[in-house]
């Protein structure tokens, strides 16, 4: 028989349906896989064996009683930014390091209320800052498919859970590509939903008008499937959508016939310079494929895209730096010693933080101090406006946009920490997104010469993550002949 | 390091504003960092914004109001269970206000 923790959502829900398994047998081989690979790659930085046993006891009573929720039994891993009532929740950083959370977050609720076993918490960036799970208080997280390299970042220990198949699916956080990178980075489909379709209710907040939360999985169904879980509007996020949801999974199922009238936009500002040959070359490829299977390909412009990574870095920061001043040490969250209040703050930031939550802090206060908010703040959201009017532009002859999540594959850990611009320039093609507001995918699409995976990313109309639900499937469905090579 | 922006007394500045307690290394390399950081966003300065609206959200917002009815919140030992200190149902803090006992 197959291990079960290897396959899909979508066969879990047909196993545990057909009662060809249980949900506690799956919860076992899952978390005997984790208690085997964890050591090795620190993809989670809490495991939560019990619950997650109490939870398959009660998706196999679910499902015998006839009342199994859309998910249940279905072994689920959480960034470790989301709440969950009762389990540490550390942000990857010093600063929540003992922070046990005292209630569950939107996502977890809307998760929990379907039937998802939550196997644990996964690693990522500290405060999800960073583009390669390098700067967790917890340790790096080791690529899976790629020994040696990081997962990407932030969301490095989901994208890396996903892959050695430590859970059906997991749950990252997105503010500038930290869904879509690691996704690319170790072969695996990430969707960032379009600002304020799913809450935020109960995560960590970095960038506030740039975050978001979604799914990562093994194949664009399964995501679908998620999305369908957890969005929706919740009052308890002021920036939640009332966009009504949509069968997503529906949106997949017409493989390569789902590309039929379909325009899809390649962005000439995407494709010069710093992207490495076989990366370009396997998009194009991708390319190719969806156009003789009946896509129309439109080239089209994006010409503010050489602004966004200065306008997000900017931004972000001044976001970052607001968020993060409730860290006080007062009422949670780690305390230093000090002669008096002040330096008590002081002292408990300085060593509750990592150093790129310090840096993106500085810049942030900085950017917004007296003096400098026109000529960075103020500017940098005028800019934003110009980025999002070329996307307007651009999807007023284009249903989808096509293009490279990331101009590299896995990078070996220890070789950007020390250069952070270098870093904040590797998100060129997944920051406008978030500027934007708008959803966007990685799905897997091949391998480099050295076997790294490469990531191709979609982008649609804001709400319109269907398109990208039918053109994902599309694409795996002309690319699962290529997938039995090494 | 190079100060074209930010010197060394606005590092120790900003820092003193973000409340962080930077040691001389860290104010070095984070000055270096943002110098650096500084010098690359410069590039906004070439377009011209005359006109142009800030954005703050990409997603047009509407005004969010709440019922104004009693709801559920977290209980006195859920609030307390994180605190570095806590006595007597109550949040411990260093003193805030000088002078008295």
């Amino acid at each position: 028989m197959t291990a079960l923790h290897t396959l899909t959502v979508q066969a879990m829900l047909e196993g545990l349906d057909g009662r060809e398994f249980s949900a506690a047998e799956l919860c076992e081989q899952t978390l005997d896989a984790i208690d085997a690979a964890n050591p090795r790659l620190n993809a989670f930085i809490t495991v939560t064996h019990d619950e997650a046993r109490a939870q398959a006891r009660a998706a196999d009573e679910a499902r015998a009683r006839g009342e199994a929720g859309p998910l249940a039994g279905v072994p689920i891993a959480l960034k470790d930014i989301l709440l969950n009532r009762g389990v540490r929740t550390t942000a990857a950083s010093r600063m929540l390091s003992n922070f046990v959370a005292p209630y569950d977050g939107a996502v977890v609720e809307r998760l929990r209320t379907a039937g998802a076993v939550f196997v644990g918490k996964t690693n990522c960036d500290a405060f999800a800052m960073g583009s390669s799970n390098e700067n967790s208080f917890f340790g790096p997280v080791d690529n899976p498919v790629v020994p040696g390299c990081t997962p990407g970042g932030s969301s490095g220990g989901s994208a890396a859970a996903v892959a050695a198949h430590l859970c059906g699916a997991a749950i990252g956080t997105d503010t500038g590509g930290s869904i879509r990178q690691p996704a690319s980075h170790c072969g695996i489909v990430g969707l960032k939903p379009t600002y304020g379709r799913v809450s935020r209710f109960g995560v960590v907040a970095f960038a506030s008008s740039l975050d978001q939360v979604g799914p990562m999985g093994k194949t664009v169904q399964d995501t679908a499937r998620l999305l369908e879980v957890i969005a929706g509007h919740d009052p308890r996020d002021a920036t939640s959508s009332r966009q009504p949801t949509e069968p997503w999974t529906e949106a997949t199922r017409r493989g390569v016939d789902g590309l039929e009238g379909l325009r899809i936009g390649v962005p000439r500002e995407y494709f010069v310079g710093g992207i490495e040959p076989d990366v370009e070359a396997a998009i194009r490829a991708a390319i190719d494929r969806l156009e003789v299977a009946g896509a129309e390909l439109h080239e089209i412009s994006l010409p503010h895209t050489e602004y966004a990574v200065a306008t997000y870095y900017l931004l972000c920061t001044a976001e970052a730096s607001s968020n993060l001043a409730r860290y006080d040490g007062m009422r949670y969250g780690h305390r230093a010693d000090g002669d008096d209040l002040l330096e008590v703050y002081a002292r408990s930031r300085d060593e509750g933080f990592g150093d790129e939550n310090k840096r993106r802090i500085m810049l942030g206060t900085y950017a917004l101090s007296a003096g400098y908010y026109d000529a960075y703040y103020l500017r940098a959201q005028k800019v934003r406006t110009l980025i999002r009017r070329d996307f307007e532009q651009a999807f007023a002859s284009v249903d989808a946009i096509v293009t490279p999540t990331s101009p590299s594959t896995a990078f070996p850990l220890g070789t950007r920490v020390e250069d952070p611009l270098a870093m904040y320039l590797s998100d060129i093609y997944t920051i406008s997104c978030n500027l934007a507001g708008l959803p966007g995918m990685s799905l897997p699409c091949g391998v480099d010469g050295a076997g790294k995976p490469i990531g191709l990313q979609l982008l649609g109309r804001w709400f319109e993550e269907a398109t990208l639900f039918r053109i994902g499937a599309a694409h795996e469905a002309l690319a699962a002949p290529m997938r039995s090579t090494p | 390091m190079s100060e074209r922006h930010i010197s060394e007394e606005e590092v120790r500045h900003v820092a003193r504003l973000a409340r962080l307690a930077l040691n001389d290394d860290e104010l070095q390399s984070i000055g270096r960092d943002l110098n650096a950081i500084l010098d690359y966003v410069d590039k906004l300065a070439e377009l011209d914004l005359t006109g142009v609206e800030p954005t703050t959200h990409a997603v047009p917002l509407e005004l969010a109001l709440r019922q104004d009815v009693v709801v559920k919140t977290l209980t006195r030992e859920d609030v307390l269970a994180n605190a570095p200190s806590a006595r007597e149902g109550l949040f411990c803090v260093p003193r805030a206000v000088e002078g008295g006992n």
